[in-house]
């Protein structure tokens, strides 16, 4: 089968993974506690204001009836209105999606650069120091509350020595925010050529992106170990030493290329990990994200607002996972016979 | 025979069981001898094996031990700085940090304990059900678990304590849950590989049925690595228990938890009282370190070549 | 040829660090190999034959060093030399080809691409010139359409082909010595024949040394001029081919050579010499009516097809495993089902053992359609306790949790009548000594017995519930061929104690005529010869059948086997019974 058609194919597959996401999704609406008119009409309500909510709501129609009315909001982009902002849930989630991004990408990017050298270090050298104080290092990471990581970092670095800004949001009150083209500060000060403010961003995201990338290193670290120390092991590469081939080219053509086909497939367990810590971060950094807007619902009881949360995190999780099955799909001419 | 790395001394490898007591019985024996022969190997494992005792003597003994009542607070003695009466300091209204911490043990490692044990338990009969007969009960079954796994797993988390409600049992299912595919993929993995093994089918020749086989000859030959998963997983529910009390979910105050006591303390760090958030954060992250150290370590001693 | 020694080792010490200390795992080993000439290092598995060969290449694991001892290649000291120069000889001067061709090339990289490698790294060939010369490799170690398999990965090619392409990257740079560790085993014999007539002739044309490093003195005997003998790490015996088997020297020498199953030997004479067991193995009488009696069996699997290619492939309807196979065995028979594989062999002791369901035809086992009792019901059927399996890995077919004594046991507890601990005991230790396991292994665990053990094990728990039938699928095929002697004649004398029919399926033709009255030939799931064990061997029918017992390396060149094949019992007995 061509790679094109299998790539098709990895989508068709992630369709009804949506469909269960969205299921469920729907089903957490309806399982609020207690009565969700009443939630939605809030404390000062009259039975009568409440039984308007529930018609409006449609939560007096059936269970089907009302699971296509939100497929159908879901379809006109239509998440509800949160209580606490005013706004519909939809577009505070999309001003506030950039940010988030923007940290757990720079976030696993620095945990990709610190963690893949240093499982192939660690392989090269099993139970040698970098092996051992890698394997530490690396269990304590994962076992930290990033909340607790978070904290830290603040009192050390803002609160000890001021190296760090205070982490109130995204860029000092003394900067503008540059010309939106990606959402992401990083990449519109580069692009406007704004080095003060790309600074100032960076100076910003450093502390919540370390926490984060403390956090997600462990998977990766382990799995590239492993994963080296079996590929190094296996019978091409004594093959590839007994034709004389470099160890470079040994290391990083035959052994690392196989050795990161399982790293690729962790990946989507690291998003996961990311994805949920990222919520903690923001909290703790008052990050202005889709996390800290979340947990601000949950304590308002926002549910409306959660949901929409929820929901838009599952969808970007399965394209993430959608994106890593199908680079898996190209680097591995295995996958196409298989099929 | 293996030179043992802390003392010089030799250590026998394991020996078959001698007599003929107990012939029928001996595969537990012979484990624990191996358990205790690799512990002893490892100073990390040991180390790490003493300290979750430990945790787990304090969440059994829990209030008997304390110093202080831990919900008592004493306006006059508020925010101390840790001292010999107060060895972790005191907080706001005056209650004993040391106290507080522990006192929580019970609650935290409850958490983590009851969740992962429904994990264990239903993700087990789902992998093992699934990787036994596949067809359509693994079709199901897989659809399902991909569902979950689907979600970011602390958000899926969030959002089933959100609808349930914000209670204590409601975090242990909703961390029970995001564990389970953990449990189900291995048993299903280990039990699907096995399936066709010489030895099952010898099973099968000696008339054992399709149960039987699963629990008597397959289950056994896979609670090793469930046991590393478990140990690994026990860290995690801590910290998922943690993260959801830390941003308001669950546990209420004045209930010692250490995720909302590290939630009421961060607002004391600006002015310097850095101690109300350090030693409940510092003590989450030893009990999750050791049982990561534990679980590295069952999996030295359930395979030593994947060791990562 | 030249009279100074291509490739000269001197008393070479191997040690490995292991958990258990230091283990030596060759010593005082000493050889020479001439330019151009072919020498086998022959021994059984843990003699040290591989180490040695690691060792000359200085590829050994991490933690084995060379202890003592010189290798010294055209005039260089290899144990001494710098791992700068060591990377340089390799591939290009020295060059090693392994067992498992398909794992030994890097599964994500073309072909092509990995013999471009080596000739870069030797500066063999430039970035333009590579691709031809990588082609012209392929075209070498005759692989057809060269120009498309360039561009193939590993997964896409058969066994052998994979094999050939580890000859070229090997061959690819011109060197002087080529060191073959088993190359062939786990390929079947006539991809084995093919791979090593085509590095024969290889090395013929460039006068290359060839050192084989294998556990088949056939092998060694067919394509080697010199051969030296090791066991648990020394040498014992070194001499010419030919004199090395006229007149072996060494007592394990003798033992090996004895035990390897031949044209010229019954089943006692695989016995080691001392053996007291002279008398060929009495067998039961055949009866006249079948035991059972399979007929038109047919199996084919369904395509294995994700969803997207349900929803997007092309489903073809795949060739049958088994093609409507018919055959009949009689109550105390031993009938042998031979093919290479994939021929379906396996596929067919599995639908009779109903561990498999048939798509067709009828398999009849004491006058009972067993295909149509369904799988789970036959797990209590009477009947399964009258039918009992081998296996050919003993090491899987064990439960790792289960001492042996529990392993034997099940069948007992399970199908048995319900049985006090005692009698219980009694039986197991009864059964232990029939198989000659002695009783003090009974408490131990798969791990801690050797294969042979374990192969006690598996035949002890076969014949607990004393079955009809016993399928043995190949079971001695994992063992040694001094375990494997020991083993068939173990078999056949239960046959001839308990009067038990066997259904023995093997590639190996030379072992099922030790112990098969019948012998089915079958290739691609459908039979093309069946017959007499003896007549078959000697006067096959079929082509393949001939192709099959041609290729078979053979200790005894044509010209010195005047006499005709000796069965134990020249087909006496064999009912003439129709067979279809």
């Amino acid at each position: 089968m061509s790679r094109i058609s299998l790539v098709a194919g990895r989508i068709a597959l992630s369709l009804p993974t949506i469909f269960g996401v969205i299921v469920i999704s729907f089903l957490l609406t309806r399982a609020l506690p207690g009565d969700p008119a009443a939630y939605f009409a809030g404390p000062t309500a009259t039975p009568e204001s409440i039984a308007e909510i529930r018609h409006s709501l449609g939560l007096d129609r059936s269970l089907p009836v009302q699971f296509l009315a939100y497929l159908q909001d879901l379809a006109t982009g239509d998440l509800g209105r949160s209580i606490s902002t005013g706004q519909s849930v939809l577009s505070d989630l999309l001003t506030r999606l950039p940010a988030s991004l923007e940290l757990t990408f720079l976030a696993l990017l620095i945990s990709l650069l610190v963690a893949i050298p240093a499982g192939i270090l660690a392989a090269t050298r099993p139970d040698g120091i970098v092996d051992q104080a890698t394997r530490f290092l690396v269990t304590a990471g994962v076992s930290l509350p990033t909340f607790f990581t978070g904290l830290l970092l603040l009192f050390i670095f803002y609160f000890k020595l001021g190296w760090a800004p205070s982490p109130l949001g995204r860029l000092d009150i003394l900067y503008l925010p540059p010309p939106q083209l990606t959402g992401f500060y990083l990449v519109d000060s580069l692009l406007a050529g704004d080095f003060e403010t790309f600074r100032a961003a960076l100076a910003q995201l450093a502390l919540p992106a370390i926490t984060l990338a403390l956090f997600t290193m462990a998977p990766i670290a382990r799995m590239t170990r492993a994963a080296m120390i079996a590929a190094l092991g296996s019978e091409y590469i004594r093959t590839a030493r007994a034709a004389g081939l470099s160890r470079r080219k040994v290391l990083f053509v035959y052994a690392l290329r196989n050795a990161l086909l399982p790293v690729v497939t962790t990946l989507g367990m690291v998003f996961s990990f990311a994805l949920g810590a990222n919520v903690l971060v923001e909290k703790v950094f008052a990050w202005p994200g889709i996390g800290s807007y979340a947990v601000d619902a949950l304590i308002s009881s926002d549910y409306a607002a959660v949901q929409g949360f929820v929901l838009t995190m599952a969808l970007l999780f399965v394209t993430l996972n959608l994106l890593i099955d199908i680079l898996y799909t190209l680097l591995d001419p295995r996958i196409a016979h298989e099929s | 025979m293996r030179v043992d790395p802390t003392t010089g001394e030799a250590v026998p490898l394991p020996a078959a069981p001698q007599g003929t007591q107990g012939r029928w019985k001996d595969a537990a024996g012979e484990r624990l001898r191996l358990f205790v022969y690799v512990a002893r190997g490892s100073t990390t494992t040991m180390l790490a094996m003493a300290m979750a005792t430990l945790f787990v003597l304090v969440a059994i003994l829990g209030p008997a031990i304390l110093p202080f009542d831990p919900l008592a607070s004493n306006p006059q003695a508020a925010l101390q700085p840790p001292s010999a009466d107060h060895w972790f300091g005191t907080d706001n209204l005056g209650r004993d940090v040391f106290s507080r911490v522990l006192a929580a043990t019970r609650l935290d490692l409850g958490i983590a304990f009851g969740a992962v044990a429904l994990s264990f338990v239903f993700g087990s009969l789902i992998g093992a059900l699934s990787g036994y007969f596949g067809g359509w009960v693994d079709a199901v079954f897989g659809r399902l678990i991909d569902v979950i796994m689907a979600f970011p797993l602390f958000v899926l988390a969030m959002g089933i304590v959100a609808a349930a409600g914000n209670t204590v049992e409601n975090i242990v299912y909703a961390t029970a849950i995001i564990n389970l595919p953990f449990y189900a993929r291995i048993v299903r993995s280990e039990i699907a590989i096995r399936r066709e093994a010489g030895f099952v089918q010898a099973a099968r020749l000696s008339g054992n049925g399709d149960l039987r086989i699963i629990a008597v000859h397959l289950f056994p030959n896979v609670l090793p690595p469930l046991m590393v998963q478990l140990s690994l997983n026990l860290g995690w529910a801590m910290l998922n228990a943690a993260g959801l009390s830390f941003i308001g979910l669950g546990v209420r105050p004045p209930t010692p938890e250490w995720g909302i006591m590290v939630a009421e303390g961060s607002n004391f760090i600006i002015s310097g009282e850095w101690w109300l958030a350090l030693f409940p954060g510092a003590t989450l992250m030893l009990a999750v370190f050791t049982f990561n150290l534990l679980g590295d370590g069952l999996r030295d001693l359930v395979d030593p070549r994947q060791r990562t | 040829m030249n009279d100074v020694p291509l490739l000269q080792i001197d008393d070479l010490a191997v040690t490995f660090e292991t958990r258990g200390g230091k283990v030596e795992a060759v010593r005082n080993v000493s050889f020479q190999l001439k330019k151009g000439e072919a020498l086998a290092i022959v021994g059984e598995s843990g003699s040290g034959k591989s180490v040695t060969s690691y060792a000359t290449m200085r590829i050994l694991d991490r933690n084995g060093t060379v202890a003592g001892g010189r290798i010294t290649f055209g005039g260089m000291d290899l144990t001494t030399a710098s791992e700068a120069a060591m990377s340089d000889l390799r591939g290009r001067e020295l060059s090693m080809i392994f067992q498992d061709p398909r794992s030994a090339l890097n599964p994500i990289r073309t072909v092509g691409r990995q013999i471009e490698d080596v000739l870069l790294r030797h500066s063999q060939a430039t970035r333009h010139d590579m691709r031809a010369k990588a082609i012209e490799m392929l075209r070498k170690v005759k692989i057809a359409r060269p120009e498309e398999r360039y561009h193939a990965y590993p997964f896409e090619l058969s066994g052998g082909m994979c094999q050939r392409v580890v000859i070229a990257i090997a061959l690819a740079c011109d060197p002087q010595l080529l060191i073959a560790d088993e190359p062939t085993t786990g390929l079947d014999v006539t991809t084995q024949k093919a791979v090593m007539d085509l590095a024969d002739d290889l090395r013929r044309q460039s006068n290359l040394s060839l050192l084989l490093i294998t556990h088949d003195l056939g092998l060694a005997a067919t394509y080697c001029d010199r051969i030296v003998v090791m066991e648990r790490g020394r040498i014992v015996e070194a001499a010419e081919a030919r004199t090395l088997f006229a007149a072996p020297r060494h007592p394990y020498t003798r033992r090996l050579i004895a035990a390897m199953p031949r044209r010229s030997a019954g089943l006692r004479d695989l016995l080691p010499p001392g053996d007291t067991k002279r008398a060929p193995p009495t067998r039961p009488a055949i009866a006249a009516e079948p035991l059972l009696v399979v007929d038109k069996l047919t199996k084919t699997f369904g395509p294995k097809l994700g969803l997207p290619g349900r929803l997007f492939g092309k489903s073809e309807a795949p060739a049958p495993a088994v093609d409507r196979l018919s055959f009949i065995l009689h109550r105390g028979e031993s009938l042998g089902l031979v093919g290479e594989s994939g021929c379906g062999k396996s596929t067919t002791s599995s639908m009779i053992m109903r561990l498999l369901d048939p798509t067709a035809g009828q398999i009849v086992f004491h006058g009972e359609r067993i295909d149509q009792i369904p799988r789970a019901r036959f797990a209590s059927s009477p009947l399964r306790a009258r039918m009992q399996m081998v296996f050919q890995d003993h090491t899987a077919s064990l439960n790792p949790r289960f001492t042996a004594r529990r392993s034997i046991a099940d069948p007992i507890l399970r199908l048995g009548r319900r049985r006090d601990r005692r009698s219980l005991d009694q039986r197991v230790a009864e059964l232990a000594e029939k198989v000659s396991l002695p009783p003090e292994l009974l408490d131990r665990f798969p791990h801690q017995l050797s294969g042979g053990q374990k192969a006690r094990v598996g035949i002890a728990r076969a014949i607990a519930l004393s079955p009809d039938l016993l399928i043995l699928d190949e079971p001695t095929a994992a063992l040694d061929v001094s375990v494997q002697a020991v083993v068939l004649n173990l078999l056949a004398d239960l046959r001839a104690e308990m009067g038990l029919s066997y259904l023995f399926i093997s590639h190996d033709l030379e072992v099922v005529r030790l112990l098969c009255d019948r012998v089915i030939v079958m290739r691609a799931g459908v039979m093309v010869e069946e017959g007499l064990t003896g007549e078959v061997l000697t006067h096959p029918r079929a082509d393949y059948t001939r192709e099959l017992i041609d290729a078979i390396p053979s200790i005894e060149p044509d010209s010195a086997l005047p006499n005709a094949p000796v069965t134990d019992d020249p087909a006496a007995g064999v009912p003439a019974a129709p067979v279809r």
